[in-house]
């Protein structure tokens, strides 16, 4: 299976698009070759404009060149783009709701040596929390690559959160795609596992190994975070019974929160939320945090385990 | 030389070989930055502020904030270096567990006065450190260190506004003015000069140096003391100084060194 970065995927992504589409302007604030923005930076080096270490004004600068009839790309770390310039994105972009695509890179605890400084758990709950905003975390880089077409073909602001380590991939490259769609990857009766990014390999490979068991599990790709596939969620919960919900972010405000909130409402099941319990990340490798953090297929298993006997 | 500055290059470049060897072993980090902040480092550790590793939290200490926070390795040396932790845990850098973050963590690391790593936040929590100072009229000062991309974050001018506002005339901040930042030179990614001439219109006392001669930072210190204002030393460096290979390229910014190229840079960095 191979494997590619979603930050990969996006910078590949983007320079095909670029091509097509010459409305698209493409901006960073000094990460461009961690972000895979520099391939289009090559490629279309009028069409891409640095704004320096400055993320709150290139949001601002985004939002202007979106109200003139482009379609801007800006680029930077998670922490830096929804957290830095949180209220830039929500009054300049969103309020507005202007066309402005923000692919933020390096979310997530994956980023790795750079330490809680660097590591992003809660993006996806600021954006998630702003009107307008659609937010997308792609799986893997065959969806990335369809993300970002759909995301420059969807007319208002989209917050694509990507990864900086390499993931599996999950998909074909002709498999559709649809914003607002969750794909189920694996089907099973026991228990629905709701996943967004890096999370749904681990989700895949805990459904393989809780087979082994006897124990069969759905599988659900959550890539659009919001709007949630309201459809998807409650036909998991009535024909499984059982939810577990894995992310690379705070269980507080991101994906477990989105769906926990909708089962509350309108359809009450035992949920197990996998994701960081209210902890700032810290330096160590990937791998090595996502144990720590308990975000790995075995924890994955643990969860699915605890809420069929919750059933 | 007198030997006072023979002794303090002596530590720069100890503080070089450490910065060096740790960035190696971590296998990830920033040593560009880290070793154009070395001389300024050394002598605010070495010979300026008035600090007590052995009771670190002592309120009337100076203080430094790395706001460029990516050069942890440089305070890190000289924080082991004057005796607030073992040398040895310098290996453990950006490891799982470890005391020394990738970023500077003050909950982590006792002598570390403000965690940092996100560009621009550093300096305004300088400020805050002197403007405390001055409310309690206490007489230590605050030292600062950012960097020349750094400064085109907003944050650091709406800093600067408020630190000439209120005359804080005990914070001392060291511009590390070497010209690049990760994309390229600070001149093509977004400039930000003039800049003696940006700072003297904060209202923020102005001295230019070479930042890597001791006795010129010293002597800008003693010299910024003198003033009414915050103190701007812009102290033009070479990024990578030390490490020939590492000198002036933008591609050293933020990758280690492999094990062979750790043992050519050491060999540069023998003592006499
Ligand atoms: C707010 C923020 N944006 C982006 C980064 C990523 N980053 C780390 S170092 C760096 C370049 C810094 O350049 P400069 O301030 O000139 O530092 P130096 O050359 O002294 O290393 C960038 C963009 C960051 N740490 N913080
Ligand atoms: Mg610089």
């Amino acid at each position: 299976m191979s494997k590619v970065a979603t930050r990969d995927a996006y910078g590949q992504a983007l320079v095909e698009l670029g091509g097509q589409y010459s409305d698209i302007i493409v901006l960073d604030a000094d990460l461009s070759k961690s972000t895979k923005t520099a391939k289009f930076k090559e490629t279309y080096p009028e069409r891409f404009f640095s704004a320096g270490i400055a993320e709150a004004n290139m949001m601002g600068v985004a939002a202007g060149l979106a109200a003139a009839g482009k379609v801007p790309f800006a680029s930077t770390f998670a922490i830096f783009a929804a957290g830095r310039a949180f209220e830039q994105i929500r009054n300049s972009i969103c309020y507005p709701d202007l066309n402005v695509k923000i692919a933020a890179t390096h979310a997530g605890v994956t980023v790795g040596a750079d330490g809680g400084s660097h590591q992003s758990i809660e993006d996806i709950a600021l954006m998630r929390a702003v009107p307008n905003m659609t937010v997308l975390v792609p799986a893997d880089g065959v969806s990335t690559a369809h993300l970002i077409k759909l995301a420059y073909q969807f007319a208002g602001p989209v917050y694509i959160r990507l990864g900086r380590t390499k993931v599996d991939t999950v998909y074909q490259k002709d498999d559709f795609f649809a914003i607002g769609e969750a794909k189920m990857v694996r089907d099973g009766k026991d228990a629905t596992i709701i996943a967004c990014g890096l999370m749904v390999q681990e989700a895949l490979q805990a459904a393989r190994e809780l087979s082994l068991s006897g124990i069969t599990t759905r599988v659900l790709d959550m890539a659009t975070v919001k709007p949630l596939d309201i459809g998807a969620v409650l036909r998991a919960a009535k024909e499984t019974k059982a939810i577990v919900t894995a992310e690379e972010h705070s269980i507080i405000g991101g994906l477990g929160s989105a769906v926990t909130s909708l089962l509350a409402e309108h359809h009450p099941v035992p949920v197990q939320m996998v994701g960081v319990r209210d902890r700032f990340g810290q330096s160590g490798d990937p791998a090595e945090l996502l144990r720590e953090y308990g975000l790995t297929a075995d924890d994955i298993i643990a969860a699915v385990k605890k809420v069929i006997s919750r059933k | 030389m007198s030997c006072r500055y023979t002794e303090l290059a002596d530590q720069a470049l100890a503080m070089r070989r450490h910065i060096i060897t740790m960035i190696g072993e971590a296998g990830s980090g920033h040593p560009g930055g880290s070793l154009s902040s070395a001389d300024i480092v050394t002598a605010l550790y070495f010979e300026l502020m008035n600090i007590r590793p052995k009771n670190p939290n002592w309120p009337e200490r100076d203080r430094f904030v790395l706001s460029k926070g990516h050069a942890a390795p440089v305070l890190y040396a000289a924080l082991a270096m004057r005796g607030f932790f073992p040398l040895t845990k310098l290996k453990t850098l950006r490891k799982l567990g470890s005391p020394l973050q990738g970023h500077p963590d003050m909950q982590k690391l006792t002598g570390v006065e403000m965690s940092t790593g996100s560009l621009g936040q550093g300096f305004s929590a300088a400020v805050g450190m002197a403007l405390a100072g001055q409310v309690d009229q206490q007489s230590y000062y605050t030292y600062a260190i950012i960097g020349d991309g750094e400064l085109q974050e907003g944050q650091v001018w709406e800093a600067a506004m408020f630190a000439a506002h209120h005359k804080l005339r005990n914070l001392i901040v060291f511009l590390d003015f070497n010209g690049l930042q990760i994309d390229g030179q600070v001149e093509c990614v977004m400039n930000v000069q003039p800049l003696p001439d940006k700072w003297q219109a904060f209202g923020w006392a102005v001295q230019q140096i070479d930042g890597h001669d001791l006795r010129a930072i010293c002597g800008a210190v003693s010299q910024a003391k003198q003033e009414e204002q915050p103190s701007m030393i812009v102290a033009h460096t070479v990024k990578g100084k030390g490490v020939s290979f590492m000198e002036n390229q933008a591609g050293w910014h933020g990758s280690a060194p492999s094990s062979e190229q750790v043992v050519h840079a050491l060999k540069e960095l023998e003592g006499r």
